[in-house]
């Protein structure tokens, strides 16, 4: 189960977090100072998992991280994760983070903080892996935010089309689109002064 | 003046907020960019204090606006958002949770789901204000929106009150037949979280998690493997029968057979192959039978993970845990070696750490592999990522024997050294504790490391590690002289390290000096008493110590005193410290100054060297009898123990007891159970302070010191060569064989020396030294070892061994005649009970009285039985010629079945289960059938031999299980089975600690006429049911037992019409759970049972329309649980 997942600068400021275990608020803050401290004196050459310290529950916890030019993503999972396995989700939550907001930069992830929140719903549920696939995420975003939009654009009509709107049921995406080879590209992330 | 300028603050927004309500448009644009405002101003920022007041002031206006009733919906949207950074930036924010709640209950969509990120944001499961969010969830999960409906999903399986999950299940499990994809997934979801948190509630739905299993969508059959890890995680043994599904899931995935959406870098759904490459380990785990099934898919799968993608080492490495955590194949095992192998040689280091990790875990399996890599593994010794270097050491601390040990445990302390991180050194000092105690080449050595640890660890390791130290110097070992060298050498060190000046040791490290020289100085020839007490008293002086190291030394002190010739020293510190303001120190020298007076009292109560002798108390406080007998005969009153004074008050006030009944129960069992031998428990039970106050000081308690550390190296067979250890004395050999491994490996180095540079050259050194005793020429050694390492500290177990062996002796002879008596009781009972029993006799005739796992799980196999093996009526009928074996079977089975039915002659007034087929091959067969008897489980076994041949040395053993005690009854040996024969066996089983569903395993074996041996093993399921017995009690017993029970559970459940009555009901509970009808008062009924030995439950239940109202409470919490599922599930039933 993912215990955790944070988001923070090289300066160690906290750009998201989100806990799928009971901590108090104090203690998060510490997990984020901690994971900080931990994470950022680590050189660029070693691996990219961490033991967890006992904050976040002891051995048998462990930290994987990521770096992205002025960002860490680190993700706290217990051992019934995979190691590699989380570290190809970062991959994937960057990338369609990349994908939703067009090159995604530090600021998008200030300023939507909700957006970026909604976006790992869809790929994490309650410390759960809900969805791996990229497009299938963008997708069901992209259907939400026209759902919302026109919902609000309706804000003044009648009641009735608001209602049409509301039954309109999202898209079923069809399974079986061939995509071929996507190649990766590791999102630049400009950094933010 | 600065609370005017507070005011003026607090009090803008409102005033922005009025100007602003004249244009939306204005407000819109002034709210959107008020976010990014803030951000630029905490960006511009230099200093925390400053954040901190800009925040605050943020704050406030925030307060201020979103509880103003002018903040329209969308500005409250924007609100949130801002707090919600502030609360991610650590400051508080309680004060706008109740309007997220209320966003989230009004808002549009746009909104709403602000509201609800807002609230999983800021609450937690267990908060309050939750409450006012239930209806709001259960509103959307009703919507027709889709949207709506996944928002209110994935808040559930965030955040939700345990208490409140009756009021959404229902719903989610209708979602589970959504015809939405993305529904059903999250629904699954949902109900795994309610799995977690409160695993009885879903316990009825685990059916519909089997449908999710089958969904015909991949991404709904993924979320449901989430569940089935966890539950498989839990009870591997419920769940084998889904093997062959997941085997066929993963065939399918790994032959790509899934649609290609699910690539991931074109390999098939890694994520779904990693999650069922693990629940097939779990599977697998000691299981011969069921690895067989997946040996090919795994072999497909290393097959196939073609290493061009980061993913596909995922799935290697999750592919070579599970080939090494099931039965192995040895061409599996080939295969994932070399492919370990990739790993710790990859230049990528995150490959390389998950390579450790995995020889880590192999290693006690295949000890030479990491002889192959021993090269690689010194090399990351001195990595530089400490990741790589603390698994290393984990590595090494799973490879070290007699041998290694200097050299691994001085890598061990280095590191130790450099670390800084609390939880490394705790489980590294752990380690090395645990290493040095079984291994220590010398006495030296030995005194030295654990120093190291103590002032390493100092006050952050685990207590058992001083604990455990100080009893391996008190204990000994077998060898008297070489007892007293190792206590005289710790006694020296710590006075040597006491003598340097100005070092502070821990406080843990001082308490275990202090007990030491308080307890061995005597073995001193040159020091007296007095020069170790005056370095006792320099300590007690020191202001840095604590209260309760300082116990420990005026302990150490007053042991030390009646040896001392001249007490000046001591006088002294009494003096000092009968005026402390401490009061335990004060309590301390008090005592110290009395016994001071008195010498010889004083050396009688504290003998030299005799902390292990058990102090011999009088639990029965005979010497106060007198002293009773006087408060008697004055008219005091009888002394009542706690749990009747508490019984007693109970019954007088009628009202609700919130103690936990069980803990006064559990004490009176104790005291009840006390032998005499245990005496010393007994005296801290009945408080005699001055006893026991010196008896804590004295010696440490070791009596319930659990031991942890068990693990025994790495061989393989741990039984057997703790076994040998035990008797075979050290012998000489051994150092001839390690001097030639030791030669053989020089050897080797030689002919590569030249090639080689100085520091490789090291490298081989230290290599040789770290894997000697696992190379391939001591393998044979290795296995022999078992006979010639003995460890240097090895505990007395002897005594207490032998101990134990006469309790079970005894207890065994106890049960067994107790049985037989309350057999020959019943017997009597019966008859002239026989009238109230017919009825119960008459429906196990009916054969509905099934296991209850029979029933539900299995009801093909129950039809199968039922068929094959005649009807149950057989044998439960009295008059045993009356049976008519049905055509289908072959008359052996009935023959077999004839002569089963004799042995139950004696046995019929016990009702019983169906007969049912354990095992069988062509020669014999086996069947098994329960009787439920009052105080037991009886389990029957039969077995008949098919053949016209006799069968040689036959045996049948049942292996022990850790939750039940198996007793064989007399009369069960068969060293020849006849031709055509059938011999029964009777086993009476017991319930040591309650479990749900348990099974009970074994094998029989025997030799065929050609010495030709077969063994043939099987398995029966117990259930908890097994063991509930009716319990008959009064009504007002009733209402007493009631009220003192602790934990409780209500439900209500429907029932049918049928059943509507509520004597129907009853009996339904009567005849399928064992309960005992008490009373019938009304709609009212009460019943009772207990769980053997003797675990009360009772049952209240009331009809309402078609509700049926149950009402369990219990001493033990899980019980009520239990039977509750039970009870839903034969309701549901009939």
């Amino acid at each position: 189960m993912i215990k955790a997942i944070l988001i923070f600068n090289n300066h160690g400021k906290p750009r998201l977090s989100k806990f799928y275990q009971k901590y108090s608020e104090d203690t998060q803050q510490q997990i984020i100072r901690e994971t900080f401290h931990l994470v950022s004196k680590r050189d660029e050459n070693v691996c990219n998992f961490l033991e967890g310290g006992l904050l976040i529950g002891g051995s048998d916890n462990r930290l994987i991280y990521r770096h992205y030019a002025t960002l860490y993503f680190v993700f706290c999972v217990d051992s019934s994760e995979s190691e590699l396995g989380i570290l190809d989700l970062i991959q994937v939550f960057v990338e369609t983070l990349d994908k939703c907001f067009e090159n995604v930069c530090e600021l998008d992830l200030i300023f939507h903080v909700d957006k970026v929140h909604n976006i790992l719903a869809e790929m994490v549920m309650g410390g759960m892996v809900l969805e791996t696939n990229m497009n299938e995420i963008v997708t069901q975003i992209d259907a939400q935010n026209k759902l919302e939009k026109s919902e609000a654009g309706l804000a003044g009509a009648p009641a009735r089309a608001v209602s049409a709107v509301k039954n309109m049921n999202l898209p079923e995406i069809p399974r079986n689109i061939n995509i071929g080879d996507i190649s990766i590209k590791v999102p630049n992330l400009p950094s933010f002064k | 003046m600065s609370d005017i300028v507070e005011k003026t603050l607090t009090a803008l927004p409102g005033l922005f907020l009025q100007n602003q309500s004249g244009g939306p448009a204005a407000a819109k644009a002034s709210f959107s960019s008020r976010l990014g405002s803030l951000i630029r101003g905490i960006t511009a920022l230099t200093s925390k204090h400053e954040e901190e007041k800009l925040i605050q002031q943020e704050l406030s206006s925030l307060k201020a606006t979103v509880s103003a009733p002018a903040t329209t919906l969308k500005m409250m949207k924007e609100c949130m958002v801002r707090l919600i950074y502030c609360e991610m930036l650590g400051y508080d924010a309680s004060f706008g949770y109740i309007h997220a709640i209320k966003l989230a209950q009004q808002g549009n969509l746009l909104e709403k789901r602000v509201g609800y990120l807002a609230v999983s944001l800021f609450l937690h499961e267990s908060h309050e204000l939750l409450l006012l969010l239930v209806n709001t969830v259960v509103k959307d999960l009703q919507s027709t929106n889709l949207v709506e409906v996944c928002m209110a999903l994935t808040v559930v399986s965030q955040i939700f009150p345990q208490e409140m999950i009756p009021a959404v299940l229902p719903l989610i499990e209708d979602k589970l037949q959504h015809s939405k994809e993305i529904i059903r997934r999250k629904a699954v979801l949902a109900l795994y979280k309610f799995h977690l948190i409160a695993p009885n509630q879903v316990q009825h739905i685990h059916i519909k998690f089997r449908k999710a299993l089958c969904d015909r969508d991949v991404g709904v059959m993924a979320a449901s493997l989430h569940i089935y890890l966890r539950m498989i995680k839990e009870n591997s043994s419920g769940y084998k029968d889904l093997t062959g599904s997941f085997v066929t899931i993963l065939k399918q995935v790994v032959g790509g057979k899934l649609p290609v959406d699910f690539n991931y870098h074109s390999v098939p759904a890694p994520w779904l192959q990693i999650q069922l490459l693990r629940i097939l380990g779990l599977l697998g785990k000691d299981d011969q039978r069921t690895s067989e099934l997946m040996y090919d898919v795994l072999d497909e799968s290393l097959r196939r993970a073609e290493l061009n993608h980061n993913v596909t080492y995922a799935i290697l490495f999750e592919c070579v845990h599970t080939v090494y955590s099931i039965y192995p194949k040895s061409e599996l095992l080939e295969k994932a070696a070399k492919c370990i192998g990739k790993f710790v040689l990859s230049p990528k280091i995150n490959l390389k750490y998950l390579g450790l990790k995995a020889l880590t875990y192999v290693i006690q399996q295949d000890p030479s592999l990491a002889l192959q890599h021993q090269m690689t593994i010194i090399e990351c010794l001195d990595h530089s990522d400490p990741m790589i270097k603390r698994e290393t050491l984990e590595l090494l601390y799973r490879i070290t024997n007699a041998q290694n040990i200097t050299v691994i445990i001085q890598k061990m302390l280095e590191y130790l050294h450099q670390s800084k991180e609390e939880y490394v050194i705790v489980n590294l000092v752990g380690k090395i504790a645990e290493l040095a105690e079984k291994y220590a080449p010398d006495n030296a050595w030995f005194i030295q490391t654990m120093n190291a640890v103590f002032s390493v660890g100092g006050d952050v390791m685990h207590p058992d590690i001083p604990n455990n130290f100080l009893r391996l110097l008190a204990e000994g070992f077998d060898d008297e002289t070489e007892d007293q060298q190792l206590r005289l050498y710790a006694v020296q060190s710590y006075l040597t390290l006491l003598d340097v000046e100005n070092v502070f040791y821990p406080q843990r490290f001082l308490q275990v000096m202090s007990w030491v020289l308080g307890e061995y100085s005597y073995l001193l020839d040159k020091e007296t008493p007095e020069k170790v007490i005056i370095k006792l008293y320099k300590l007690l002086m020191n202001d840095s110590v604590s209260s309760e190291t300082k116990a420990w030394l005026i302990a150490a002190v007053t042991k030390l005193t009646p040896q001392a010739h001249s007490p000046n020293i001591v006088e002294r510190l009494i003096q000092e410290f009968t005026i402390s303001l401490d009061t335990l120190m004060r309590q301390h020298a008090f005592e110290l100054k009395n016994l001071h007076q008195n010498v010889g009292l004083m050396k009688s109560l504290l003998p030299v060297d005799k902390s292990c002798e058990d102090m011999v108390v009088d639990a029965s406080l005979s010497f106060l009898d007198g002293f009773v007998a006087e408060g008697l005969s004055q008219g005091a009153a009888p002394y009542k123990p706690h749990h009747q004074r508490q019984e007693e008050k109970l019954s007088q006030e009628k009202v609700l007891n919130f103690e936990p009944y069980g803990l006064s129960f559990s004490s009176s069992g104790f005291t009840g159970r006390q032998s005499p031998a245990g005496i010393s428990l007994g005296s801290d039970i009945s408080g005699n302070s001055a006893e026991t106050g010196l008896k804590e000081t004295n010696s440490l308690k070791l009596e319930g010191i659990k031991k942890l550390w068990g693990k025994e190296g790495y061989l393989p067979k741990k039984e057997s060569k703790t076994g040998d250890e035990s008797e075979a004395p050290p012998v000489p050999q051994e150092s001839v064989i390690m001097e030639n491994v030791d030669q053989a490996i020089i050897k080797q180095d030689h002919s590569q020396i030249l090639t080689q540079s100085k520091e490789e050259k090291e490298k081989q050194l230290l290599a040789s030294s770290l894997f000697v005793g696992l190379g391939s020429e001591s393998t044979i050694n290795l296995l022999g070892k078992a006979d010639t390492v003995s460890h240097k500290f090895r505990r007395k177990a002897k005594v207490k061994g032998k101990k134990s062996e006469e309790t079970t002796s005894t207890h065994n002879m106890a049960c067994s005649s107790f049985s037989s008596l309350s057999g020959v009781a019943y017997e009597e009972d019966y008859y002239l009970n026989t009238l109230q029993d017919k009825e119960l006799k008459k429906f196990s005739l009916n054969s509905e009285l099934l296991d209850p796992e029979s029933l539900t799980e299995l009801p093909l196999v129950k039809k199968l039985s039922d068929c094959s093996l005649s009807k149950p009526s057989l044998f439960a009928d009295n008059n045993m010629e009356i049976f008519h074996p049905p055509q289908s079977t072959a008359a052996l089975v009935a023959k077999e079945i004839s002569l089963a039915s004799s042995l139950l002659e004696e046995t019929t007034e016990y009702i019983h289960s169906n007969l049912m087929e354990v095992c069988s091959n062509e020669t014999i067969s086996m069947f098994s059938y329960k009787i439920w008897e009052d105080d037991c489980l009886l389990m029957v076994l039969s077995i008949t031999n098919k053949t016209d041949s006799e069968l040689k040395s036959a045996n049948l053993e049942i292996f022990p299980a850790e939750d039940f005690k198996v007793t064989e009854k007399p009369g069960c040996c068969l060293p020849i089975m006849e031709a055509e024969s059938t011999e029964n066996f009777q086993y009476s089983v017991q319930m040591e600690k309650p479990f749900t569903e348990g099974n009970l395993s074994g094998f029989i074996n025997y030799e065929m006429v050609d010495a030709h041996s077969v063994q043939l093993e099987f398995s029966i399921d117990l259930s908890l049911l097994d063991f509930i017995r009716p319990l008959k009690i009064s009504t007002e017993d009733f209402g007493k037992l009631w009220l003192s029970f602790a934990s409780d559970v209500k439900q209500n459940i429907k029932i049918s019409d049928s059943q509507a009555a509520l004597p129907s009901a009853l009996k339904i509970l009567q005849q399928k759970l064992r309960l005992h009808v008490i009373d019938i008062i009304g709609n009212e009924g009460l019943l009772a049972c207990q769980l053997l030995p003797s675990i009360p439950c009772l049952l209240h239940c009331r009809v309402h329309a078609d509700v049926l109202a149950l009402w369990f409470r219990s001493s033990c919490s899980s019980l009520p649980d239990y039977l509750l599922y039970q009870c839903q599930k034969v309701m549901e039933e009939s």
